[in-house]
Formats: C-alpha cells, structure tokens, sequence
C-alpha cells in the first residue's frame, strides 16, 4: 500500500513530475485561469510532490473546473463548498496536501462562510481564488468582489454594493498566510502558490485573474498599469497591522505579494484524535472494547 | 402486563431527568426493562417538563399507559398529570410548597404529603436536596430497597463525596418518612436481581453502531433531537481516535463528512429535519460522486422550527426525495435502541457496499428517550472491512477507472494516496474514468449515450440493496385479525398495545417496516393481501409510509392511525383504534 502517509514538505530525490492532465482546459482563450492552472503545476513540481499524494479540492464555476486539468487526485463538488469537502479530506488524511481552487463567486460570495472558519481553524489548506470580480460561468453577473458602479447583466444600473476585501477578511479570520497573486505574472504566482504550500497552516492566495469574455474592466492591463509587489516595497510580513494597511491599498496602487505570514498550531496539531497518525490508516470498530458498555448499566 | 411507572414533574432546571433516569437505572440494573420518557419543551429554566420511568419483568417498548407514581414538584404537574394516575396511584407532594385540592386526586387515589424541603434543610439550605429526599419516598413507595438506591446514587455522584453524602442523607429521610406514614403502591415491583440490562438513547445507540462500525469521523451542527449523537462521540473521541468536528452549519457538515469518505475513512453526520433540508445539495453530491455516506436524521414536529423538542415523523417524503435528479439511497429506519444500533452497523456496511448515501431515519422519541435493552443485543464484534479495494497496480499502468461500468454499479474504490490510481470525483455528470461529460461533450451523440449508461450504472445499485437487505417481518401472530403497518418508532408503543391486546384476546400482528428505501414491494404486497384487516400507524399527518406503499404495490391501507400531536404515540391509541376498526367500538 502506498497511501501518503509521511509528513509532507519533506525533500526527496528530485524526480520528474508530471502535472498535466490530459483534459485540456475548457475555458476561453486569453482567460487568466490558465495561467494559474500553470503556476500550480510549477508550484507543485518546484517542490517534488508526487501527484498521488496531492488532492485538489474545487467548488463549481469556470476556475473551479481546475481540478479536471491536473493529474492528482481531485473532488469537484458543489458550488461553494469546496471548502468544507477539503477540510474532510485533510482531516481523514493530513498526509496529503490539499488545495482548494475556485472563484471569488464560489469562495467569497456563496462560500464565505466556510472560508472563514476554515481559515480560524488553521487547517493546512492551500486556498486559490482566481478573482476575476464577475461571473462568469452564468454569463457575466456582478460578484461579491465587482467594483462599485460597475455595469453587468443583474446590475444594468451599476452595482451599488461595495465589494468585499478578500485580503482584509482573511487577515481577519486568522488565516496564517495571506498573500495576492496575478495571472499576468506567472513567476510570481508559482512562488506564492509554492509558499503556501509549504506554509504549515491555511493559505490564502487570491489571485487577480481576468476575466476576458465577461469583464470589460478588471483586464489584464488593467492590473498591469496598476499592480506592484510588495516585496520590492520593503513590506515585513509579519507585521499584522501593516499588512491590515496594505490590505485597504486600492485605485491607482494595488499592492500584490505576501501580505501576511505567521506560524500557528494547525487545526491537525491540535486534535487529539490525530495524534496515533492519519485517522485512514488507524485501526477502526469497537472490537475488544466492550468495557464501553459498562457505562450503560 | 405487569409494570411499575414513575412520573415526575415540574420545571426545567429543577433536576427533574434526573431523578426521572435514576429510576429508570435502579430497575434496570436489577434485570428489569425499562423505558423513560423526558418530556420537556424548548426553554433551559422554567416552564413544564416530567419524566416518565417505566419498568417491567417482561419487555416493555414503550412509555406505556398512566403511571402508579406522581412525584410533583409544583402543583402544575398534579393539574396535567393527575389524570394519568392509574387506580392506587400515588401522588407524592411537598405540602410546604402547595395542596393538592381532593377535587384533584382522581378515585383510588391517594394524596401523599412528603416534607421535602423540611427534610433537605437538615443537610443543605439548597433546594435541589428535595429531589434526593422525594426519590427517597418514591423508592419505598415503588418497593425498592434503600440499598439499591444508595447503589445508583452512589454512582451518579461518585466524582463528589460530599454531595453524595448529602443525597444519601437527604434520600434515606424521605425513604423513612415514606415507611413511618404510608404504604407502599399495589404496583411495588419486588427487585428480583437478574443480569443488569443496559439503559441508553436511542442516539447512544446509534453513536455505539457507528463506532462500532469503524466511524472515524463526525461532523455535525447542533440541532435537537440530533445533538446528542455528537456529546456521546465527542465525549468518546480521544479514547477511539473519531474526530469529531463541529461544523459552522450543516451544508459544511455534510460536505465534511464526504471529504474525509472520499478520502478513505468512515464518515457521518447527524442532524434534524430543519438541518437535513440544508443538507440536500451534499446528500446528490454523495450520490453522484458514489461515496458511501451514513446520515442520521432524527425527525421532530415540523414544519419549519416547529416543536423543537416533541417526536414526529413527518419527514419521510423528504428523505424519499431529497436533492434534485435520481440516485440510488437506502433509508432505514429502526424501531427501538438495538435495532438502532444494528441498523446503524448496517447502514455504513450498505453505504460502502454500495458507494452512496444511507438515511438512518429517526425520530425524537427514539433518539432521546431511554431504552432497557440485554447486553447481547450490543455485541461489538463488528470487524470493519478494509477500504481498500484497489490493489496497488504495477508501476506504469494508468488505466484505472473510478467509475468503471460493472453489472451491479459498483466501481472498485480507489484511496487518495494511492500511487497510480489517481482520479478526480465529479458532482458533473462525468464518464467511467472520472472526466467531466458536461461542458464541451454535453449533448454530442457519444456522450449522450455516456451519461444513459452512467444513470443505468448508479441505479443498478438499487437492484442490489433490495437483493441484500431483508425484506420487513411480520412481528406477532401469523393469523390476525388486523395487521399494522409502520415505520421506525412507531413500533415501540405498537408492540406494547399488541401484548394488550394479545391479553384481551385479540390477535393483532405489525409489519414493521424498517427499510423504507428501496422498498422490499412485493414481500410487503405479499403479506398486505393476505391481511383480514390492516391498519396504518404513523406519527405524521399524510400516512407517508402509507402512499409509498400504494405507490409501489398499488395497495390502499383505508384505515390510518395518523398522530401528529407531537407527543409520543400511546398504546391505549392503537389499542383503541384496532377495537374500533374491529368493530368492538364504535367509532
């Protein structure tokens, strides 16, 4: 049996992985999501993890169909509950590395929810949200994350909600990595994605990722003309209140990099019932154990 | 039948289960069946709530008809319960806190006034020692001996010696104040000492199975009559190795509980109706992606919050339908704690034998009331089957299909982890190895035909649990003038008011139906058309059970006992309707 058992993140030989999956992408042409899909197979070759010992979770939505395009294991489940599938999976077997991928539909608007508490937990979850501030599966309706004023087919009027702060709710919530990515920039993308992965806790990675069909105006020069990495800008990211600064950063200088890194007890640590090792190599049933009913005489 | 019962009440946060399951535990452990019933409403102080303890030498199911015993702690308990008293009951009272009025005391019955509060003040100014010193006078009166009293006392406060000490002093006071001034009730119980039985919930049991079965995680959101399901994990976590996680709601929980399935452990999650209805979605998503799935659903009064704390079973046709589209599910539904149990160990092996979702229907009556049952009925021998059912294959063979077409639907199961095996579960409709058939291949000829055989693939399953499951058994007499027809708890006060009317010379038999899906339809046509007579028993306003049969068979059950009041269903009602539908009374 070679069930992931070993602690992750361990160094290997280096061997040659191979990611792809043989279902080739289905979305648009020019879309940003592709560019994700290949940050996630750099990120995950840069650090020899064998595709049987990776599981990548998706909701429902254009980017949530990312699972389908690698070769490891990977659940598409229903829209917005990605999440709480992965939590499932990590805790049934945290010698895995689990990612969750989808959009900011299914994350921050239908999903939310569990994105927060899974990020309270401190699971060792890697979270990818391709942002695209639409949706675009349904045909280009507003989402959680699209601007103010902004004309789509359910708000022909503009939007009048303002948009949730990915990076402020997940600072918020506790998540122990916080960091922001774009399609545009696949070196990077991979770097962080790769961080995240090695991070032992919940990562967060949000990434600006266009929307080419359905959103006139979050495109690719869009960000181009306004992002820059706070790495070069000298930002510490431990430091939890400027990272809450950094976080409110938007218009004309949009900051993308690590926002947040801090080391917490994981969820998976912390159990008592993981202790003897992953819960899917114990030994299961009562058998032997009938002292249990003496608490019911 | 031969049995004693205790009622007891008052207001929440008065001790009043307390003292109404140390009853039930004093005759239980002196080899008597039991059955206790809490009564209580949605409030933590105040209000109305009493506990009926019931015990017997002979199996008892249910909280039985009346009681011998009253213990009121307020004089509202006397004005509900009074009426329960059956000839020689005893109504047992604090004349310090209130009188009971004689218009009150129905005949041949006795008022009995008990200083309870007088007495617990000679060991604490705390009134909650008016309970020990009331259990005291109940326990002479029921024909207890004080030993055996001061035994379950002894246990239940073993952590605290100065409080036991206190409830032993306070317990023996009543107990001789009982002796010196009234005598004991015609129905005192002699204490005939056989082998202990065991006394849990319904959901106990149901947590019991399913450890038993090999369940390593839990997730749940609280929700009554279900919550227990969770403390009884929960408290057992560390010493089992379940991870029990609660959830931020019961979309998250059922969604939990298929991720670690999918990720190779035993998984399942508990709720009530209002919770289920959130868990719909998942409940297709388990179907579609074929993990196995174990859901409790304990019912109570719906619609919408309804009574949070009182029994129906009103649910049925939720569970029969829930989630949009066809999948193979069972549903089953037990009728007493070591049927639970049974049902419980049953339904993760059909959950893996067949890789979709199994219902374990309950109800509060079930989940939450206490049940005497023998300690065989228990057994923990269950050896939970590898889930392994992919051998490894050699290195460089890549053409494993998790959702390979076989005659009976079921694909051998692949474990994330498992190197060379690797595939992606879809909630899309999805061909044999996985590949989603619902964007670019959708409605192109080929995969037209993909997504029939897919459909036929995860139905063939129902085949197959029909073919594997028992079909339901007819309980009682062969011959019989009426036969009843239910489901889970139903047969609890069902099977009481066949042995009443068994005494009174009428035979009556219960076909117990404790799969209601897949329907085992022609064993139960069968045994519909032999009947002289049927009855339909259900705790719901529909007869649900009822249109699923005639949906299935094409058989009508004209005469229904439909009880939807939110109390227990009593066997004087099903006595009362079998005499009427008899033509012994008018109807």
């Amino acid at each position: 049996m070679s069930l992931a058992s070993a602690p992750p993140k361990t160094a290997g030989p280096a061997l040659k992985v191979v990611y792809k999956s043989s279902t080739k992408p289905t979305w648009c042409p020019g879309c940003g999501d592709y560019g994700v899909v290949a940050s996630v197979e750099r990120a995950l070759s840069s650090l020899q993890v064998p595709p049987h010992e990776v599981v990548v979770v998706g909701g429902i939505g254009c980017s949530s169909n990312l699972p389908h395009f690698l070769s490891s294991y990977g659940f598409h489940g229903l829209h917005g509950r990605a999440m709480p599938v992965a939590e499932g999976v990590k805790l049934a077997n945290h010698g895995l590395h689990v990612i969750v991928t989808g959009g900011d539909g299914d994350g921050w608007g239908i999903g939310l929810g569990h994105a927060l508490h899974a990020m309270r937990r401190n699971l060792d979850l890697t979270y990818i949200v391709m942002d695209n501030e639409i949706y675009g599966l349904t045909t280009g309706q507003a989402s959680p994350t699209s601007t103010m004023g902004q004309k789509t087919k359910s708000t022909p009027q503009g939007v009048i909600e303002e948009p949730v702060n990915p990076i402020s709710l997940s600072l918020a919530a506790g998540a122990t990595y916080v960091a922001r990515g774009f399609s545009g920039d696949p070196k990077q993308l991979s770097d962080l994605i790769a961080g995240g992965i090695k991070h032992r806790g919940f990562a967060l990675i949000d990434v600006f990722s266009p929307c080419v069909t359905y959103n006139p105006l979050n495109t690719f020069d869009f960000f181009r003309q306004r992002l820059y990495k706070l790495d070069s800008a000298g930002h510490d990211p431990s430091d939890l209140v400027k990272a809450h600064a950094k976080a409110l950063e938007w218009g004309d200088r949009i900051p993308t990099g690590l926002f947040y890194r801090v080391e917490r007890p994981t969820y998976e640590e912390l159990e008592p019932a993981l202790k003897p090792g992953p819960l899917v190599h114990q030994k299961a049933g009562l058998q032997g154990k009938d002292k249990v009913l003496d608490e019911f005489v | 039948m031969k049995d004693i019962s205790l009622r007891v009440g008052g207001a929440a946060g008065d001790g009043i289960a307390s003292v109404g399951e140390s009853f039930c535990r004093i005759f239980s452990r002196n080899g008597f069946y039991v059955f206790g019933h809490n009564g209580y409403q949605s409030v933590i102080r105040g209000g109305h709530v009493w506990f009926q303890a019931r015990a017997s030498p002979e199996r008892i199911w249910s909280q039985g008809d009346g009681c011998d015993l009253l213990y009121a702690l307020d004089r509202q308990t006397v004005d509900v319960h009074a009426p329960a008293l059956r000839q020689g009951g005893i109504i047992v009272f604090d004349p310090e806190k209130f009188q009971v009025p004689p218009e009150k005391v129905p005949a041949g019955v006795r008022a009995f006034p008990v200083p309870t509060l007088e007495l617990a003040r000679k060991f604490s100014p705390q009134s909650i020692l008016q309970n020990a010193v009331g259990m005291g006078a109940c326990a002479f009166l029921a024909g207890v001996p004080f030993a055996t009293l001061e035994n379950v006392l002894g246990d239940q406060f073993r952590k605290k010696k100065d409080v036991l000490e206190q409830n032993l002093g306070a317990a023996k006071l009543g107990y001789e104040h009982a002796q010196a001034h009234g005598a004991a009730s015609d129905k005192a119980m002699p204490m005939k000492g056989g082998a202990p039985k065991l006394l849990l919930t319904g959901n106990q049991a149901i947590a019991l199975g399913a450890a038993s079965a090999g369940l390593k995680f839990l997730a749940q959101y609280p929700m009554t009559p279900a919550t227990s399901v969770m403390h009884w994990l929960a408290a057992h976590a560390t010493q089992f190795d379940i991870v029990v996680k609660q959830a931020e709601d019961e979309l998250a929980a059922i969604n939990m509980a298929i991720g670690a399935s999918y990720a190779g452990v035993r998984a399942m999650t508990a709720t009530s109706g209002g919770g289920f209805s959130l868990m719909v979605e998942g409940l297709g998503l388990a179907g579609m992606t074929e993990t196995p799935l174990v859901v409790v659903e304990a019912q109570r009064s719906g619609p919408s919050t309804g009574l949070p704390t009182k029994t129906e079973q009103g649910d049925l046709n939720m569970m029969l339908g829930a989630s949009q589209g066809d999948f193979p599910r069972v549903i089953l539904a037990p009728g007493g704690a070591a049927e639970a149990f049974r049902s419980t160990v049953r339904a993760f092996e059909l959950a893996e034998e067949f890789q979709t979702p199994v219902l374990l229907a309950s109800d509060l009556y079930l989940s939450e009331d206490l049940h005497a049952v023998d300690r065989e009925e228990l057994p923990l021998d269950h050896v939970p089957a590898s889930l392994f059912a992919v051998p490894d294959p050699p290195s460089g063979s890549n053409g494993y299909k998790r959702y390979l077409l076989t005659p009976s639907g079921v694909s051998p199961r692949a474990i994330p982890g498992q190197k060379g095996l690797n595939f992606i579960a879809s909630s899309d409709e999805h061909d044999e190895a996985g590949h989603l058939i619902s964007d670019i291949y959708a409605g192109i000829p080929m995969f037209v035909e993909v997504r029939r055989k897919m459909m036929e693939k995860r139905m063939r399953k129902l085949g197959g649990i029909l073919r594997t499951t028992e079909p339901p058994k007819l309980e009682g007499p062969a011959n019989a003038e009426v036969t009843l027809v239910g489901w889970g708890s139903t047969a609890l006060p069902v099977r009481d008011a066949m042995a009443i009317l068994s005494s009174r010379g009428v035979a009556v038999n219960y076909l117990h139906v404790r799969q209601p899906f897949p329907l085992h339809a022609e064993a139960i046509a069968q045994v519909l058309r032999l009947a002289k007579r049927t009855l339909l028993v259900e705790q719901n306003y529909t007869g649900q059970l009822g249109r699923l049969i005639r949906a299935e068979t094409g058989i009508d059950l004209p005469h229904k006992l439909l009880h939807y009041d939110g109390e227990p269903l009593y066997p004087w009602q099903v006595v009362g309707k079998v005499l009427e539908v008899t033509g012994r009374v008018a109807s």
